[in-house]
């Protein structure tokens, strides 16, 4: 399990200046806050076309005070890659190389290049930030879009298909660390980035990321959403070391002393599942259910 | 010390790549190319070549790598074909508007579908409009030669560039290739410095969203809209000739073969007729050119080794009061006809000179034989029309 750091020990160094172009409300910029502090200014981030290109800017300003190189939709995986490799070929292996993509650039478009770099091992940190829908070009289906919510190209019928669990296919690649983190608990963030950094080889964040925008929800919440899918359990977080799975944080309190909330109010609370059916409802919970159960299981409880 | 071998297309390029002390490859097997990457990851594997060697899982990701690489400041090696090529294609784009001098090998063999594993030129030329620079080799000599030249030229240019030649007629065929010392081509090629050093205290934001017009940055200075960087790149493309002969003339004082010419030229000098070709065809051309003069036809051949940046001055030049000329293309502009020809129609618009009449003959694709016999017809044909007068409006299949 991940250390604890006091508020006081975090690192004064901002990375992202005040000011930027993303949606009032947006749960990446509260998480990309925290893993550019872990990771500190030796860091080249790769940046397919997704939301995160918007926060970095327009030539020639940008807010965010890290290397940044932007690449293809499908080329996340294979940028940092190749970052890897060219670092290494220059003896300069002291640099971080983090990819940071979308559910899009993730679960869909990007997936097969990501799957190539796990496999092999190169020696990046990928985090996928899921928003539930291709939210930078206008709140379009994704994979990682739950059944029942309304997108852009699901607008009359709620989305039928379950959302993909990326973690299942990600944890198929053996690698030596990945984890789910919440924007909501960035002080989590901070510490599992802080013990990635120190690991070689692939390391894989599931990063939850709510989007006032395409949830339709008051951008006030998207603290209280994100804590929302956690202490239900659509979302939980923990961690995977070389197969070993542990529950951290809220998830580990939940598992040992309950407390676990049912998923109606999170689902009430957004305009994205105004639609949505009873059984459609009933069906969410009893995944939610049997995901939470089957965790538990292999996490010793 | 320099040394001959028999070598295979494939081979030659690998070499090449040896030679050039490339500091990262990526590249994804396909047909007929596989061998460049199997040979150089069995030099890394015996420490013969100090780099890294990326298996990745496509052609896409092999380029995602190089443009990755190459901005941390490695000189990147990729090479492939066909379908492998047009699955890379706007990582091509990506790349070149990168800026970034990536040199590649593409061993040239038709697209699907249907689906042929043999040679044509289809793949490049259909790449052709990506930004980077292409050249044509004849032979497995140049094949070596030319990768060695790409890395130097783009590396002055900032603009990456493919090594094109031809599947299985190249790539698969055993022949006589001088070996360079690694010393001399140390001379010839220095290590590669990145335009742009990647520095913690210094962060940038590469390659982020431009806007149409130009803007002034936080210090005033103004910076170029999308516009302005596309018209960087087609200025240096447009430059980019005089340094490649530059250093195909470099090369060749220390070698002995000078790549300073754009065109491979065969009993051209005095010629009524030529054949205009890309790739080993030019060389088979030679033949047929041979035979024509025994038949008391001055006929010549020029071979098209630079395609991009186009040498259209060169060419207008070696064309410019020959009678007919016959287009020799092993791809097309479907709905057209082959680039090269419309390419070369347009070096004759509106000069005083008439160029020769232009005959264009789509040959060879998917590994189609193309035998000297159909060159001699083809030449043959361009005659007549040059006689009669009579330009022909499409581009004629040979063998179908």
């Amino acid at each position: 399990m991940a250390g604890q750091s006091a508020i006081l020990d975090y690192p004064e160094q901002e990375y992202i200046l005040p000011g930027n172009r993303l949606c009032a409300g947006c749960g990446v910029t509260i998480a990309y806050r925290f893993i550019l502090k872990a990771l500190g200014k030796k860091t080249i981030i790769c940046v397919p076309a997704c939301c995160l290109t918007i926060l970095h800017g327009m030539y020639p300003k940008t807010p965010i005070m890290a290397t940044t190189v932007n690449n293809t939709f499908a080329g996340t995986a294979s940028a940092a890659s190749g970052f890897a490799a060219g670092l290494k070929a220059t003896a300069r292996e002291d640099w971080h190389v983090l990819a940071m993509a979308g559910d899009g650039g993730t679960f869909d478009m990007g997936i097969q290049a990501l799957s190539g770099a796990a496999e092999r091992g190169d020696n990046i940190i990928y985090v996928c930030y899921d928003n539930e829908a291709y939210m930078n070009t206008g709140s379009q289906r994704s994979s990682a879009t739950p059944a029942g919510a309304l997108t852009s190209t699901t607008p009359v019928k709620p989305k039928v298909q379950l959302k993909k669990d990326f973690m299942k296919i990600m944890d198929a690649h053996w690698m030596p660390y990945m984890a789910t983190v919440s924007s909501s608990y960035p002080g989590d963030v901070y510490e599992k980035f802080l013990k990635a950094r120190e690991i070689k080889g692939t390391r894989f964040f599931h990063l939850s990321a709510p989007c006032p925008t395409g949830w339709w929800y008051p951008t006030k919440d998207t603290v209280k959403i994100g804590r929302m899918m956690v202490e239900s359990c659509i979302f939980p977080l923990y961690e995977i070391e070389d197969g070993r799975l542990s529950l951290t944080g809220k998830s580990l309190s939940i598992a040992r002393s309950g407390g676990k909330k049912p998923i109606d109010e999170y689902i009430a609370l957004q305009g994205r599942f105004n639609k949505i059916t009873t059984e459609q409802v009933s069906q969410f919970q009893r995944h939610v259910d049997q995901q939470w159960e089957a965790l538990l299981t292999r996490a010793g409880f | 010390m320099e040394q001959s071998l028999i070598l295979t297309g494939t081979q030659a390029a690998a070499e090449g790549a040896r030679l050039s002390r490339v500091q990262v490859v990526a590249a994804y097997p396909i047909t007929p190319q596989s061998k460049i990457p199997e040979t150089l990851s069995g030099y890394v594997e015996r420490g013969v070549l100090k780099a890294e060697f990326v298996r990745v899982e496509s052609e896409h990701s092999a380029m995602g790598v190089c443009i990755a690489a190459s901005i941390a400041g490695a000189r990147a090696f990729t090479a492939t074909a066909s379908n492998g090529l047009a699955y890379m294609h706007e990582q091509l784009h990506w790349a070149a508007g990168s800026r970034l001098p990536i040199v590649m090998p593409v061993a040239n063999r038709g697209v699907g579908a249907p689906w042929t594993i043999l040679n044509d030129c289809q793949d490049s030329i259909s790449q052709r409009d990506t930004g980077w620079m292409q050249l044509y080799c004849m032979n497995n000599q140049e094949v070596l030669d030319l990768v060695i030249v790409a890395f130097k030229a783009a590396e002055k240019l900032l603009i990456p560039c493919m090594v094109c030649f031809d599947g299985f007629l190249l790539s698969h065929t055993f022949m006589p290739v001088v070996i360079p010392g690694q010393e001399e081509v140390d001379s010839f090629l220095p290590p590669y410095v990145p335009f742009h050093t990647l520095d913690p205290e210094n962060p940038v934001n590469i390659n982020p969203v431009v806007l149409s017009e130009p803007v002034a940055d936080p210090d005033g200075v103004i910076s170029p809209g999308y516009m302005g960087f596309r018209f960087r790149l087609q200025k240096s493309l447009e430059d980019a000739l005089p340094v490649i002969r530059q250093t195909g003339r470099e090369f060749g004082e220390l070698f002995g073969r000078s790549y300073e010419d754009p065109l491979f030229r065969y009993r051209s000098e005095d010629a009524d007729f030529l054949f205009v070709a890309m790739g080993a065809v030019a060389g088979e051309a030679t033949e047929a050119a041979d035979a024509l003069r025994q038949d008391g036809v001055k006929a010549g051949v020029l071979g098209v080794r630079v395609y991009r940046p186009f040498p259209a001055v060169e060419l207008y030049e070696a064309l410019r009061g020959r009678r007919a000329a016959a287009v020799i293309e092993k791809a097309i502009s479907y709905g057209y006809e082959g680039a090269l020809t419309s390419e070369l129609k347009a070096c004759f618009y509106g000069k005083s000179e008439r160029g020769p009449v232009i005959s264009n003959f789509i040959a060879g694709l998917g590994g189609k034989d193309v035998a000297a016999s159909d060159l001699i017809q083809a030449a043959n044909a361009s005659i007549a029309a040059a006689k009669n007068g009579t330009s022909p409006d499409r581009a004629q299949w040979v063998g179908c």
